[in-house]
């Protein structure tokens, strides 16, 4: 299953609550107590690597910060453009009529390519007669993958500074989630096998909702400010668009007092699934590039919670799915579960 | 006329919080919101709206099903996953298990559909549709909005959720502003820029006369900013930096200001941690309109020590 | 001479427009005559993206031998370039003005683009 952590604004704690719920899900699988304990259809088949995370915002990742992986490989990944064999060229002009970005034009005979333009739809070396056009390379930046001591493999992209579209490089790094297929319309039947805690970036544009997609379950990290309130509602709205079913978790609560984000949460029928107190000391600890769940026995004891509660919650969705797909009646309604597009 | 893009990298550092306390500070200016996926400068500046126009961005594939043969041509040459085969009970009524059959018999063929969300605008499903059935239309995808403030024009936006050409879309804001600038005669222009180093940031950084950059004192706001710092000397712009919430961790701040002086960027200064910054943000009051402590009377030297410094760079030529 | 210059009108006495890609309309001007025709940009108006490089072309496709604008980014100089078009950046005035001013030679060949790319 695949559990995407998001929220609107930015800077609202998505990484420290990645990254702690990936170490608190790697730990509480090692042990099995704590699945008998919840009752719950967890039972994997490789403990050892039930858990992976992966932190899709390759603009500014931060996730390996905090987890410190070891034996990490770097590896270029890069998006088609083209490259003109000018030996073979034409001028047909054929390839600049296709090209909606502006990415290939004939100038008194002669082809300009701007790579920076060019979104690799292909369209160019499709329609060329002679087959001039050949795939050609921009380097998008990298994909990283490493191990952390707790357990479990992160794997991050990097995009280039200066490389203005990152969806191409979140799908590149979406590929390598190792559980479901990545789409919305199948949760995953690899329930039992495996959780992709993914990172995601800020924001409710491309980058957002690229790595959303084909989520099984979306944690929103929300804090109790005006402007945390409005993005948390874009937010909401996108996932609504991508039928992923979502939770809240109020980071930097002030208290146990009920706020504006459970006001909305309560009309939205979102269920806030954990609230991480704020502390000066909690700020430091992050501030330093620690982890929570090893500094401070209540935040171990909190991320526990909620991954106990994320985890019941996904098995939920997955079983009533499963009664839909069975159910002789075509689900119409439009329930959280409902299917849009595919990733 | 001058354009100052405060920038963060990452997210959350406060960049919209100091942002509007400057355009409250600065005499006369334009001030745009250009993170049009979350826009929250409107929340804390208080502003009458004149203005709205729709935002055109890109353009969108759509297949008309009572055209559409189900050869496939589309989805075999789609790179962005955007089409996929539509079974629902409008097109093909009462499915049975003899689908497959009757697709064989030609009886009945798959129809095929397009996730707008997915689709990127290229149209090459558009050019290879052999019954012309796929249309490909300009999107509406957000509004554009011009407010008036205490001192001056704010220009900001609402992106359409799930919508992209943000870039596109801050383009069309800072361009904007650079008219009314010189219409006006409005001598300065700053820009609350997005999270991040993607299309949007460059979009709101490129031939901007000086980037202030908000960092605070943790080892992911420090990662971030080295990262849009380069993508700002890339940009060729002069580069200011100032930390929030820098008495969180002084030690770290103390690492930030040293990585500044050796690496030759100008220091702006340190904002202290102070309650004062969400009260204002609940009041939905710019921070130096709402309180006079430390936190507030720091963006005002952080002010001082930018004006001081954009002094320094040269006007662009108009 | 033929000089294509980014005009915000459809006459001489207009000012010129300091953008190139996203500019009104460009004059061709004979600059013996002072004989004129004007392209119409509007496609380039709202063109999502690439309109320095769609300018570029229009331009070239006049058969002009210079370009006098305002702010001329690099896509859209690497194009004119690419046509062999001479670029004068960095110009105010009416058209008239500037056609005259091109004609003593005070106006200066510029080696680059003036302004960085919209990136979009």
């Amino acid at each position: 299953m695949i559990v995407t952590v998001a929220s609107g604004k930015g800077g609202t704690g998505k990484t420290t609550v990645a990254v702690n719920l990936a170490v608190t899900a790697a730990e509480a699988i090692t042990r099995t107590e704590t699945i008998k304990a919840t009752q719950l259809v967890i039972a994997p088949e490789n403990p050892e690597n039930f858990v992976e995370l992966i932190d899709c915002d390759v603009e500014e990742p931060n996730a390996h910060l905090f987890v410190k992986p070891q034996n990490v490989v770097k590896q270029e990944i890069s998006t088609m453009v083209p490259a003109v064999d000018m030996a073979l060229c034409t001028f047909c002009g054929e390839c600049e009529k296709i090209c909606r970005f502006s990415a290939i034009t004939m100038i008194a005979k002669k082809i300009m390519i701007f790579p920076e333009m060019c979104h690799s739809c292909k369209g160019c070396v499709m329609v060329c007669p002679t087959g001039a056009i050949k795939e050609g390379a921009r380097v998008l930046g990298s994909l990283l993958t490493g191990q952390s001591s707790h357990g479990f493999n992160l794997t991050w992209g990097e995009l280039r500074v200066g490389e203005a579209m990152s969806p191409p490089l979140i799908k590149q790094v979406k590929k390598t989630i190792t559980c479901g297929s990545g789409r919305s319309n199948s949760i995953s039947e690899d329930i039992n096998n495996k959780l992709s805690i993914v990172d995601a970036p800020p924001g409710t544009s491309c980058p957002a909702v690229t790595t959303l997609r084909g989520s099984d379950f979306a944690l929103l990290v929300a804090e109790e400010t005006p402007f945390g309130l409005n993005d948390l509602a874009l937010t909401v709205e996108a996932l609504k668009k991508l039928g992923v079913p979502m939770g809240i978790v109020i980071n930097r609560a002030d208290n146990d007092q009920k706020g504006i984000i459970d006001d909305y949460a309560e009309k939205e029928n979102i269920e806030i699934m954990q609230r991480i107190p704020f502390s000066r000391e909690a700020a430091k600890i992050c501030s330093k590039g620690l982890l929570l769940v090893n500094e401070l026995p209540e935040m171990k004891q909190c991320f526990k919670e909620l991954y106990l509660k994320i985890v019941s919650r996904i098995t939920q969705n997955a079983k009533e799915s499963k009664y839909k797909k069975t159910s002789t009646k075509t689900a119409t309604s439009s329930s959280d579960n409902s299917i849009v597009g595919r990733s | 006329m001058k354009e100052l893009t405060v920038i963060s990298g990452k997210g959350g550092t406060g960049k919209t919080s100091i942002t509007a306390s400057i355009a409250s500070l600065a005499e006369r200016r334009i001030v745009i919101d250009a993170d049009v996926d979350a826009a929250n400068l409107f929340l804390t500046l208080e502003h009458n709206l004149i203005e709205t126009e729709q935002f055109q961005g890109g353009y969108k594939a759509k297949i008309n099903p009572e055209l559409c043969i189900g050869c496939k041509e589309c989805f075999k040459r789609c790179q962005f996953d955007a089409i996929f085969e539509e079974i629902t009970e409008n097109i093909i009524p009462k499915l049975s298990k003899q689908k497959d059959e009757q697709i064989r018999d030609n009886r009945i063929s798959p129809k095929f559909a397009i996730d707008p969300i997915a689709c990127e605008g290229c149209g090459v499903c558009v050019h290879f549709c052999p019954t012309v059935a796929i249309s490909f239309e300009r999107q509406i995808c957000g509004e554009k909005y011009i407010s008036t403030t205490a001192n001056g024009p704010m220009i900001h936006a609402r992106l359409g959720i799930a919508e992209e050409n943000s870039g596109l879309l801050v383009s069309q804001l800072r361009q904007k502003a650079r008219e009314m600038a010189k219409e006006q005669k409005i001598p300065l222009i700053i820009t609350d820029g997005p999270p991040g180093i993607g299309c949007p940031v460059i979009a709101s950084i490129s031939n901007a006369d000086a980037l202030l950059i908000v960092t605070e004192p943790t080892l992911s706001a420090i990662h971030d900013m080295k990262r849009v710092i380069k993508l700002g000397r890339q940009m060729n712009a002069p580069i200011y930096v100032c930390i929030n919430k820098a008495d969180l961790n002084k030690e770290t701040s103390e690492n930030i200001k040293e990585f500044c002086v050796l690496n030759n960027i100008k220091f702006a200064g340190e904002i202290p941690f102070d309650r004062a910054v969400v009260e204002s943000m609940k009041m939905g009051k710019a921070l130096v309109t709402y309180s006079d402590g430390a936190a507030s009377k720091a963006v005002k030297e952080v002010w001082e020590n930018v004006k001081l410094f954009m002094g320094d760079t040269m006007e662009r030529v108009f | 001479m033929k000089v294509a210059v980014s005009s915000s009108g459809t006459n001489l006495d207009s000012p010129l427009d300091p953008r190139f890609g996203r500019a009104s309309y460009f004059l061709i001007i004979d600059t013996d005559t002072l004989a004129f025709e004007v392209k119409v940009n509007d496609q380039n108006m709202n063109l999502p993206q690439g309109a320095g490089i769609q300018a570029g072309k229009i331009v070239a496709n006049c058969g002009v031998d210079c370009l006098i604008t305002g702010n001329c980014g690099p896509k859209a100089y690497n194009v004119l370039q690419a046509a062999g078009i001479k670029v004068f950046t960095g110009t105010k005035g009416n058209i008239k003005e500037v056609v005259e001013l091109f004609k003593n030679g005070a106006l200066q060949y510029s080696q680059g683009p003036n302004v960085d790319g919209h990136w979009v």
